[in-house]
């Protein structure tokens, strides 16, 4: 298949024509493919950020209406017809501030445990030669195979009906706590550093605990912030699990609060879009603020690869 | 354990060493992570399929009840149940609308984003962003969007559906995959750039001076290299598919209409947890893993025998 018919399926395709008719000859030919191939690929992003970002600006958009306007014109209103009436609203029914605090003992209590367990193991799998090692390696990548589904009932009767840990923050933090991609993370960490760095430290003596504690840790800051942001996201925005054990209103993360006014108190509410959306909001500004700070973190390419081990 | 009688001093470490390994301490270290995985993810792995071979309700904590062995009942009541059946078909709609979509759509903005285009970095950032916003923010908006006032039906105007989207029972199931792919896009399209980058350039100039033109260049370079990266797109999205809650929980009003959106994750919190038949939910979820663990192993062995060695 030649260069210029395969132009002319290209989503651009007005001007391919022409070009394609003058330029019996491949150098040309290609080089403007390669330019009408460039502006589609830009076009292509562009539709797909458009379409990315939209939902958000819509919904911050929505949570400042005083009346819910759903036409196209609602999209673009006149800044003085936005009002904080609806974060009043919310407040009014769920309690925000109490949510967030509780958002953030659940998330900064998996980020520690996360840590901890997270450096212990990671060094061990990483630079400790001991038997099972390969055996926990394995069970670890059990759990990325395994899907939670399977645990939901059992660990609701574990946690809910046997230790009587229902609105408690333990029993919303513990099943986070196997976390097998902060294991992961540390142990290719450790990895990618030299081994004479940890025979040096054993040659002077010092224990494998004084090496992880003085000499790997130290040198991990940017392992150990990767853990954090990615320990971070999930328990922020999850609902499932502190769903399922909280029924006092007081214990509830935001995610929780903000979807039980969704399916209860909005009906009775006057503007239920604009005090959903303002919730909504709150929720989210969070996540995505911390996501926008630390993108490279996010989005270093390499995590994918470093899960094949 | 260390100690063998017979062994002299000398000859002791290599035991202690071939029994234990060079650092034994090693496993102390990785004692932590695995006393939660112990009894985080392995034993609530077994108790649910105890509990799925049991007649088996909630009792207050400490409360001995008998709970009887009623050994295949449960899954024979699963694998009859028309609601059962109903939420397979909408695992295989959601994976049927969200993995060709989800491939195509992450493939195609990968390879723009691949090419040395202004605003990428940026364009990167914002397809993450749904990514790592909670889902129930994320839905708050699309109820609006799609409410029978809401701006996708102003859009619409006369081809919006009649009962509206969300409580439409042909629409409901197609409006989830379709959130669902919206949300994790950008995932995909990081994992697909990171495949992307792996491709050696030498393999397009060669295609290229072999005379393959654009789609040719892209059958028989991009889409070899990207396959594994399909694979993990195929596995993950399975299990998107299989462990979907809080979409048909609050997008859809409770898998509504009429169950038409019930999820299995949904049907267990339904039936194990407010029903309180934990034993007839625990089969359901252990059929569910089976179908999901069966998916990946598949695709893998596909894969495997596929790649040159």
């Amino acid at each position: 298949m030649s260069a210029t018919s395969v132009n002319r399926s290209d989503p651009s395709g007005e001007t391919v024509g022409g070009t394609a008719a003058t330029t019996p000859n491949a150098p040309s030919a290609t080089r403007e493919g390669s330019r009408l191939r460039r502006v589609a690929g830009f076009l292509a992003l562009l539709a797909g950020a458009i379409v990315f970002l939209f939902p958000f600006y819509y919904m911050i958009v929505g949570a400042m209406q005083r009346e819910p306007d759903p036409t196209v014109s609602g999209a673009f209103p006149d800044p003085s017809n936005l009002t904080l009436a609806n974060l009043e609203a919310i407040n009014g029914r769920v309690d925000l501030l109490g949510s967030l605090l509780n958002s953030a003992i659940f998330t900064g209590g998996v980020i520690l445990l996360t840590l901890v367990l997270g450096l212990l193991a990671g060094y061990s799998l990483a630079r400790l030669e001991f038997r099972g090692r390969a055996l926990v390696f394995g069970g670890m990548l059990l759990t990325l195979i395994l899907p939670f589904q399977l645990l939901l009932i059992p660990l609701y009767v574990m946690i809910v009906r046997t230790y009587g840990l229902a609105d408690t923050y333990l029993g919303m933090i513990v099943p986070f706590a196997v976390n097998a991609t902060a294991v992961f993370i540390f142990r290719q960490f450790f990895r990618s550093l030299p081994a004479e760095l940890f025979d040096a430290a054993r040659i002077d003596g010092a224990s494998e605990l004084q090496i992880l504690m003085r000499v790997a840790i130290p040198m991990s800051k940017p392992a150990i912030l990767t853990a954090v942001l990615v320990s971070f996201i999930g328990p922020w925005n999850e609902f499932l699990w502190p769903f399922l054990i909280t029924k006092e209103a007081a214990m509830q993360p935001l995610a929780v609060s903000l979807a039980n006014y969704i399916t209860t108190v909005a009906a009775s509410a006057a503007n239920p879009f604009g005090a959903i959306l303002a919730g909504a909001t709150v929720l989210a500004i969070p996540a995505v603020v911390i996501f926008l700070a630390f993108q490279r973190y996010f989005l270093q390419t390499d995590i994918g690869a470093s899960l094949k081990g | 354990m260390s100690a063998t009688p017979r062994a002299e001093a000398p000859a002791r470490a290599p035991v202690t060493r071939r029994l234990l390994g060079r650092q034994p301490i090693g496993a102390l270290f990785a004692a932590p992570y695995v006393l939660f995985w112990l009894a985080l993810f392995a034993w609530p792995m077994g108790l649910a399929v105890v509990i799925s071979f049991r007649d088996y309700f909630f009792a207050a904590p400490g409360a001995q009840v008998e709970r009887p062995f009623v050994g295949l009942d449960n899954y024979a009541q699963a694998l009859s149940d028309p609601v059962v059946h109903r939420a397979a078909l909408n695992v295989a709609i959601f994976i049927l609308i969200n993995v060709p979509l989800t491939v195509v759509l992450a493939l195609v903005l990968a390879a723009a984003l691949n090419t040395a285009l202004p605003l990428r970095t940026m364009f990167r950032s914002a397809y993450y962003v749904p990514y790592v916003t909670a889902s129930v923010a994320m839905v708050g908006v699309w109820l609006w969007l799609f409410s029978s006032g809401g701006l996708v039906n102003s859009l619409a105007g006369g081809l919006a559906p009649d009962p509206s989207w969300l409580v439409n029972s042909f629409w409901a199931m197609p409006i989830i995959a379709l959130f669902a792919t919206w949300k994790q896009l950008g995932f995909y399209v990081l994992l697909y750039l990171a495949a992307l980058q792996n491709i050696p350039e030498t393999l397009y100039e060669a295609a290229k001076v072999d005379g393959a033109g654009v789609v040719r260049r892209f059958r028989a370079v991009t889409v070899p290299g990207v396959r594994s990266a399909t694979t993990l797109v195929v596995i993950l999205a399975t299990i998107v598919g299989a462990n979907f809650f809080t979409e048909p929980y609050l997008l859809t009003g409770g898998g509504g209409p009429n169950q038409a959106s019930i999820s299995p994750v949904l049907l267990m919190y339904q039936e194990g947890i407010q029903q309180g038949e934990a034993g007839y939910a625990a089969a359901i979820g252990v059929v569910l893993a089976v179908f999901v663990m069966g998916v990946s192993l598949v695709y893998r062995r596909f894969v495997e025998e596929g790649e040159p060695a």
